[in-house]
This record gives structure tokens, C-alpha cells and sequence, in this order.
């Protein structure tokens, strides 16, 4: 399968997760959206790296993880002190920053 | 066709059917289950890529830890009856659908023709690539590259995760002192 294929699912997985990020006011369906994103990257990574014939990319897929579980860990943490704020995640009520 | 190609397209296909749920079932359970959906395709997708490793890790952390921590979320606040609300509607849906799609075509059109012309894409990689098939990437070369060149990364990442422990810790804890 040549490489042109697994870059365009990459791709168009990344723009399912942009869409979602814009489209959804809910911030834990923003958040999935964004480990959509990041699973696209890892996917062109990994692809990219089978056709260079090293395992560079395959070694950032895992850097790429160690982030992404970083990221969700310090995420659903705010989210939930939010919620026990406001009562509420929509990103659209949650504007106290704004200025 | 040969098997790969079929295999790709069957989980391609699943991938994209699972990340286009994701967006839009209103339930963020369902959502959540969607997603599980797609990371597991994606490791299909990783074992097609001779990445075994990987696609283990990617069930593992992806689909176990870091999904089971979304559904906790979702059920400890119990957000079903929240979500009613919880999508853009009209004029601004529409102009981020368009957006979207045009981001797509931008993506499409890079990804279908940068690489031509690069090492990456150029015929030999693609040789390279068919002979990886018989002698793919193995966990000991992974391991040998992360840590001997990549050891300073490695380190690095530790210290992010120990951010992240930190830093929830920090957040529930002055939640807590709000409280009293």
C-alpha cells in the first residue's frame, strides 16, 4: 500500500478532529477530538517511517502517547474542577477568562 | 487487490466511520465508545505498517488507559443530560463544515503529491518499504534507539508525565481547600 494512502486517512482524520474541535461545545468530546488528532499524526508518523526504513517515527508515536495521556490527565482534571464550579462543560458558558 | 490493500481499506474505513461517530452522536458515551472504535482500527492499521509494537502500545495505553479515564469523566459527572445543548448550530456549523472541508482538500491534495518528489516517496523508499514487509522493525530495534540516541527524550518525557501528576494533584487539592 503506498504511502500516498495511509497520509490522506491521516489527513482526513485530522480534519474529522478540527471539525469536531469547532463544531462540539462539549469540552470532553473537544478533548476526544483532539486524541483524534494526535492519532492521525502517529499514523503518518508511523507510515513515514516504514517507507524512510528506520524506526524514528515509531519512537515519536511513543513521545507523541507519553503527551497525549499527560494531556488528558491535566484536561479531565480541569474539566472537572470546572464542573464542580459552574455545573457545567460547555465551552460556550465557561467564559470568565474572557475579556 | 492483495490482502493488505483490502485490510487497509476495511480499516481505513472504520476508522473513518468511528471518528465521524465520535463528532456526532450527542451522547458523550457513545462518543467515547466510538473513539475506542477507531484507535482499535488504527492499530490495524499500525500492524499493516509492520509497526507490531506500536499497535500493541496503541491498545493498551490508547484504548485501555486513556479511554477508561474519558468514561470515568463522563460518568463521574454524569453528563448525559448535559449534552443536549452541546453542538453549534446553524450559520457557524455551516462555516465550520466548509472550513472543514477545506482543510480536508488541502490535506488530501499535500499528502497526495509533497512526497513525490522527496526521498520519502521517491521509488527506492517504496522498495525499502516492500522489504521492511520481510524484515519489519522490531521492539529490540525500538528499544535499542530509545535508549541509547533518543535517552535525553526519554528523560524529558518523564519529567512531563511527572508535571502532569503534579499538576492534578495541585488542581484537586485547591478544590478541596475552596471547600472548606
Amino acid at each position: 500500500m503506498a504511502l500516498q494512502y495511509y497520509l490522506i486517512l491521516s489527513a482526513l482524520l485530522f480534519t474529522i478532529g478540527v471539525i469536531g474541535v469547532l463544531v462540539r461545545r462539549n469540552a470532553i468530546i473537544i478533548f476526544m477530538c483532539i486524541e483524534l488528532m494526535l492519532n492521525a499524526a502517529n499514523l503518518a508518523f508511523v507510515a513515514i517511517s516504514r517507507n524512510l526504513g528506520t524506526a524514528e517515527g515509531q519512537l515519536f508515536v511513543f513521545f507523541v502517547m507519553a503527551v497525549a495521556a499527560a494531556e488528558v490527565a491535566i484536561g479531565l482534571a480541569i474539566i472537572v474542577s470546572v464542573f464542580k464550579h459552574r455545573e457545567t462543560i460547555n465551552v460556550d458558558e465557561v467564559n470568565s477568562l474572557k475579556g | 487487490m492483495t490482502a493488505d490493500q483490502i485490510l487497509f481499506f476495511i480499516f481505513g474505513g472504520i476508522s473513518l466511520i468511528g471518528a465521524i461517530a465520535v463528532i456526532s452522536f450527542r451522547h458523550p458515551i457513545y462518543s467515547a465508545l466510538s473513539l475506542i472504535v477507531t484507535f482499535f482500527s488504527q492499530a490495524g492499521l499500525f500492524v499493516l505498517l509492520g509497526a507490531h509494537f506500536v499497535a500493541a502500545v496503541q491498545v493498551i495505553v490508547y484504548a485501555g488507559a486513556i479511554m477508561v479515564l474519558f468514561l470515568f469523566v463522563i460518568m463521574l459527572l454524569n453528563l448525559g443530560t448535559l449534552s443536549a445543548k452541546g453542538v453549534m448550530t446553524g450559520k457557524l456549523k455551516g462555516i465550520a463544515i466548509v472550513l472543514g472541508i477545506l482543510f480536508a482538500a488541502q490535506g488530501i491534495y499535500i499528502a497526495a503529491n509533497v512526497f513525490k518528489d522527496t526521498e520519502v516517496g521517491s521509488p527506492e523508499a517504496i522498495e525499502r518499504a516492500a522489504a521492511l514487509a520481510d524484515n519489519p522493525i522490531e521492539t529490540y530495534d525500538i528499544g535499542v534507539l530509545l535508549f541509547r540516541d533518543y535517552l535525553l527524550p526519554f528523560e524529558v518525557t518523564s519529567l512531563i508525565l511527572l508535571a502532569a501528576l503534579i499538576g492534578v494533584i495541585v488542581l484537586v487539592k485547591r478544590e478541596n481547600r475552596v471547600e472548606n
